[in-house]
């Protein structure tokens, strides 16, 4: 077992290792968007597709991709976050092949944190052991549920047997930190055998667990089908007790509950890839549909994995759009991000960069939900509460 | 008398609401060739878009057309057309003033309507031709001879004057022409005479200053004089005159007789004011030409800005609105929970609402409008009396000796198989002093004396959907009765909204209140915290209700490609808010507190 430190989620009182220090969110992440899936699940929104004979062409394409944004931070990169799509689909020699490319063509920080995500139907051992040999440290595991109903309404393509074995393939092939998805408020769970799935997760320890709530997307099959009336989705006030239950139940095992849907083992576990989304830090994002910022300005890659490579076997960047962020919008972005971290929005930090006022014209609201315990402002941070998290759309329309 | 007035002729088109005026003018106009027919386009003459969208005639529009007769003489005629709506009727006063002649259209298959009587009634008062037109012989249920006769019977025209038409199918359009150069006299007036002109409308331009229109009865105006107005003597030097083909057509000079604008930079809005004559400074006319019907606003509520930055945005539009609806008044008023904003004086309550969209339209303005409320008399102990059309200014409970309301005398017209349910309306609505006639077989007229407090808001639609659309309804104001009444506050989150409160009878009070608070409930959007609404009077809770809260809503994903997302839908939120109003810490909308008064009877 690993030793853990027990920490308050309070940035004033949290012990920092110096290498979250200097990367105190401020050096720029790099993603990758991996766009291939065995198949594809329904109530996914992402880009992908599952023609996996293109995977040699889009390696070649990413490389052209790098090449071309290589002088676009100047700053060097202290996460590298795989993701998709299944990065699991892909061989470990692929693997390594883009590792070799990100360091060829980009400058990293010594301790740059690696993290890929994974199909719990793709792994054993020695995928594991050479994933971790290529310096891989962090790994997601997209293990949804462990309940089979749950799995197959989700229409996952492994077992829950298939999903524990691959947790502990994982921790026998030297991953220590290890990150569980899981997927609740699913059409006809209950809350019990959902506190039952969270409840044997937390026995394999994780160092990381992201619980999100079933989300309908318009365009996927799931989110036709219910337009269609195939299922109801479950009522608010039910959706608020799992998410509620959720975060006290993982708040008594000793998680600390950082963001809305994520929860970490000491704050040193969070991820602090996904942390630079939240507070504004620079990104690059290299494949199709994949999404980066400068600090002002956000551009996306087109959706699409032949336009993508089309695009770089001719020369140019594969870009879909591209947005200008106004203050206004900064601001307004600043701060619904906040919102939804239990770290919470740095009052003077804000004042200093989007103005004084937004904070003195919101006085009297911010004082009545306060009042109501959504959320609390202390030590110079406004922070929302776990109620407060519940809410944090709402809230951040005040 | 010039010769030039003899080939003129001024009219208006006088009907009850939806009898088919626009559409008859429309034809007049495509038949005097003033538009290519591939250019035409429905209700020409309305302008405005919230004219189109509601097919309704909110503003008096003049054209001249151009009309070579069967005496193959060439005329000018020029037509002003005339809202329909009850709350128009004032429109519709300033534009007969400006006639000798007027058609007066009736639908075949509906006959005659309330306001086709109220509005036969002001052209009477103005001496003016008549001629009666049966419009819409083309359709299947069109019953003219039912119609002929109720123009003996119930208008007292000679049935034999009447011409029939459908100006949706184009037919009878060349007679109707024929029958206003023979019928309806030229105007009278000299050119020689010294000016006057009658102000019926005017019109804002950044470029121009106000542009006034005007019908010219006495004497010449032209480029280069030197214009009066004779209620305040200011004077202005003519640019520019001209008359209305559609657009402004310049022409050198406007006479007697004729109907047409002048341009004079006019850039102080307050001197010019509808119903003022227009005269020459050099050579004056004596007295001013008798005006219209007095204004009587009979409806007040408060506009605010919802922004209070906006406030002197507000004020210069309402400047500007009131150049172009004269029957607007206002002055200002401020509010706790809203701010500083204007009290405001309307025909009715659709006049109220076209104000509301238009300012919002016209002059891009977010506003809030207060609960409408009439003017109550109160007599106070101390024997004085005081008028209060605004809730904020309730008297002192302890001061007052006697309340008083106006009440006003509704004329309905409808088949009688509707009379049961009318009558009830009427009853609950505290009506009194009922009589009925029947005017035909199966047609009654209703009469009723009603408070008009229990009218202003909701009545006429309930009575149009009680009459399936049969009924028609007239009103006119009559008297100050006394009534027991109440100050009825609403709190919402103890927090006393003063623009919510509203005057009313004390035996309606509690359901009133209960149905207020209800209405507020459905209006104002859940929040994250609860939201209690109460109704009060004095310190007494009568009414209460509660908006739960918002218990889950936040995106569970939320990385790199979901933030332009999510923020674009907050951005869409937001946008919903401008039109709404930050009270305390709950956001009331705009649309809360004109709905207050709305009743859920349907």
């Amino acid at each position: 077992m690993r030793a853990e430190t027990r920490q308050d989620p309070n940035p004033e009182t949290s012990v920092r290792n110096p290498q979250s220090e200097i990367g105190n969110h401020s050096l720029p992440g790099l993603y990758l968007h991996i766009p291939f899936c065995l198949s594809k699940c329904p109530y996914c929104s992402f880009y992908s597709q599952t023609d996996l004979s293109l995977i040699p062409g889009f390696i070649e394409a990413l490389g052209r991709e790098m090449e071309m944004l290589r002088p676009t931070f100047s700053s060097p990169f202290d996460t590298v976050y795989i993701g998709g799509g299944t990065p699991s689909v892909l061989r470990p020699f692929q693997i390594e092949e883009i590792l070799r490319k990100i360091r060829k063509h980009f400058r990293l920080a010594p301790w740059a944190e690696f993290t890929l995500e994974a199909n719990p139907g793709d792994l054993d051992f020695p995928f594991l052991r050479a994933l971790r040999e290529l310096g891989i440290h962090r790994l997601n595991l997209g293990v949804q549920s462990f309940a089979p109903d749950v799995l197959s309404f989700l229409g996952r393509r492994h077992t829950a047997e298939k999903a524990l074995q691959a947790i502990e393939a994982s921790r026998k092939a030297g991953f220590d930190h290890l990150g569980l998805d899981f997927i609740y408020g699913v059409p006809g769970q209950a809350l019990g055998p959902w506190l039952d799935t969270l409840r044997r997760a937390i026995t394999f320890s994780p160092e990381h667990l992201s619980c999100y709530q079933l989300t309908l997307e318009e365009g996927t099959p799931m989110g036709e089908a219910h337009r269609r009336g195939a299922f109801a989705f479950p009522e608010e006030e039910e959706l608020r007790e799992f998410f509620l239950a959720t975060s006290e139940s993982l708040e008594e095992a000793g998680f600390i509950h950082y963001e809305v849907s994520n929860f970490s083992r000491g704050l040193s576990h969070a991820s602090r890839h996904n942390q630079k989304y939240w507070d504004h830090t620079p990104y690059l994002g290299l494949g199709p549909s994949a999404h980066s910022f400068s600090g002002s300005v956000r551009w996306w890659n087109t959706p699409s994995i032949m336009a993508y490579m089309n695009a770089l076997r001719s020369g140019t960047l594969p870009l879909d759009s591209r947005e200008t962020l106004t203050t206004d919008q900064l601001r307004a972005e600043a701060f619904f991000l906040g919102l939804r971290t239990a770290r919470g929005i740095n009052l003077n930090d804000f004042s200093a960069k989007h103005g004084e006022n937004f904070f003195r014209e919101k006085e009297s609201v911010l004082r009545k939900i306060e009042e109501e315990g959504l959320i609390v402002i202390r030590k110079g941070y406004l922070r929302p509460t776990r109620a407060g998290l519940a809410v944090a759309d709402r809230l951040a329309q005040i | 008398m010039g010769s030039m007035n003899e080939r003129i002729r001024n009219f208006s088109i006088i009907a009850h609401i939806d009898h088919g005026k626009s559409t008859l003018a429309d034809r007049l106009i495509q038949y005097a060739g003033l538009v290519e027919d591939r250019d035409f386009r429905d209700q020409i003459l309305d302008n405005m878009d919230i004219e189109r969208e509601r097919g309704i005639t909110i503003k008096s529009q003049a054209v001249t057309l151009p009309y070579r007769a069967g005496d193959g003489k060439d005329y000018l005629l020029n037509l002003i057309d005339t809202p329909g709506h009850v709350d128009f009727t004032y429109e519709v006063s300033r534009a007969l003033a400006s006639c000798e002649g007027v058609l007066l259209l009736i639908d075949a298959a509906q006959g005659v309507q309330a306001q086709t009587i109220a509005n036969l009634y002001l052209a009477m008062e103005n001496n003016l031709e008549i001629i009666p037109v049966i419009n819409k012989i083309d359709l299947p249920t069109a019953d003219v001879d039912r119609v002929l006769e109720q123009i003996d019977t119930e208008l007292g025209l000679d049935p034999a004057s009447h011409l029939k038409c459908s100006a949706k199918e184009g037919i009878g359009i060349e007679e109707i022409l024929e029958t206003i150069v023979r019928k309806i006299p030229p105007p009278r007036g000299t050119p020689e005479s010294p000016l006057a002109a009658l102000i019926f409308d005017a019109q804002y331009d950044p470029f121009r200053g106000t542009i006034v229109h005007c019908r010219v009865f006495e004497g010449t105006v032209k480029k280069g004089d030197t214009i009066r107005f004779l209620s305040n003597q200011a004077d202005y030097e003519v640019e520019e005159v001209g008359r209305f083909s559609l657009r402004r057509e310049r022409t050198e000079q406007l006479a007697a007789g004729e109907v047409g604008y002048v341009i004079a930079g006019i850039k102080t809005l307050s001197d010019v004011r509808i119903g003022d004559t227009l005269t020459l400074d050099s050579r004056p006319c004596e007295k001013p030409l008798p005006g219209f019907k007095d204004i009587k606003p009979v409806v007040f509520s408060s506009i605010y800005p919802i922004a209070s930055d906006d406030y002197e945005d507000l004020s210069v539009a309402l400047e500007k609105y009131k150049l172009n609806d004269a029957a607007l008044i206002y002055q200002k008023d401020s509010s706790v929970a809203l701010g500083q904003g204007f009290r405001c004086g309307f025909l009715g309550l659709l006049h109220l609402e076209i104000v509301q969209e238009r300012l919002e339209r016209e002059y891009n303005l977010s506003i809030i409008l207060s609960v409408p409320s009439v003017r109550y008399r109160f007599t106070l102990k101390d024997e004085s009396i005081v008028y209060v059309d605004n809730p904020a200014h309730y008297p002192d409970r302890a001061s007052i000796l006697k309340t008083e309301e106006p009440y006003i005398r509704a004329t309905m017209i409808l088949p009688d198989k509707y009379l049961g349910g009318v009558m009830k309306l009427c009853t609950d609505r505290r009506g009194v002093n009922s009589r009925m006639n029947y005017l035909g077989p199966k047609r009654a007229e209703l009469i009723y004396e009603l408070p008009l407090a229990e009218v202003i808001y909701d009545f006429y639609d309930r009575f149009k959907s009680l009459t399936q659309g049969y009924g028609s309804f007239d009103y006119d104001l009559l008297d100050y009765r006394e009534g027991e009444l109440v100050l009825l506050d609403l709190l919402v989150n103890g927090e006393k909204v003063d623009a919510l409160s509203q005057i009313l009878h004390r035996d309606h009070a509690r359901p009133r209140a209960l149905q207020a608070c209800e209405k507020l409930k459905e209006e104002i959007p859940r929040q994250v915290f609860r939201v209690a609404i109460q109704g009060a009077i004095g310190g007494e809770i009568i009414a209460r209700t509660t908006i739960s809260p918002f218990r889950k809503d936040v995106t569970a994903k939320c990385y790199g490609g979901d933030i332009t997302r999510k923020r674009k839908l907050l951005e869409k939120q937001k946008e919903g808010k401008k039109r709404m109003k930050m009270i305390g810490s709950v956001t009331i909308p705009q649309s809360a507190f004109l709905a207050v008064l709305k009743s859920n009877e349907d």
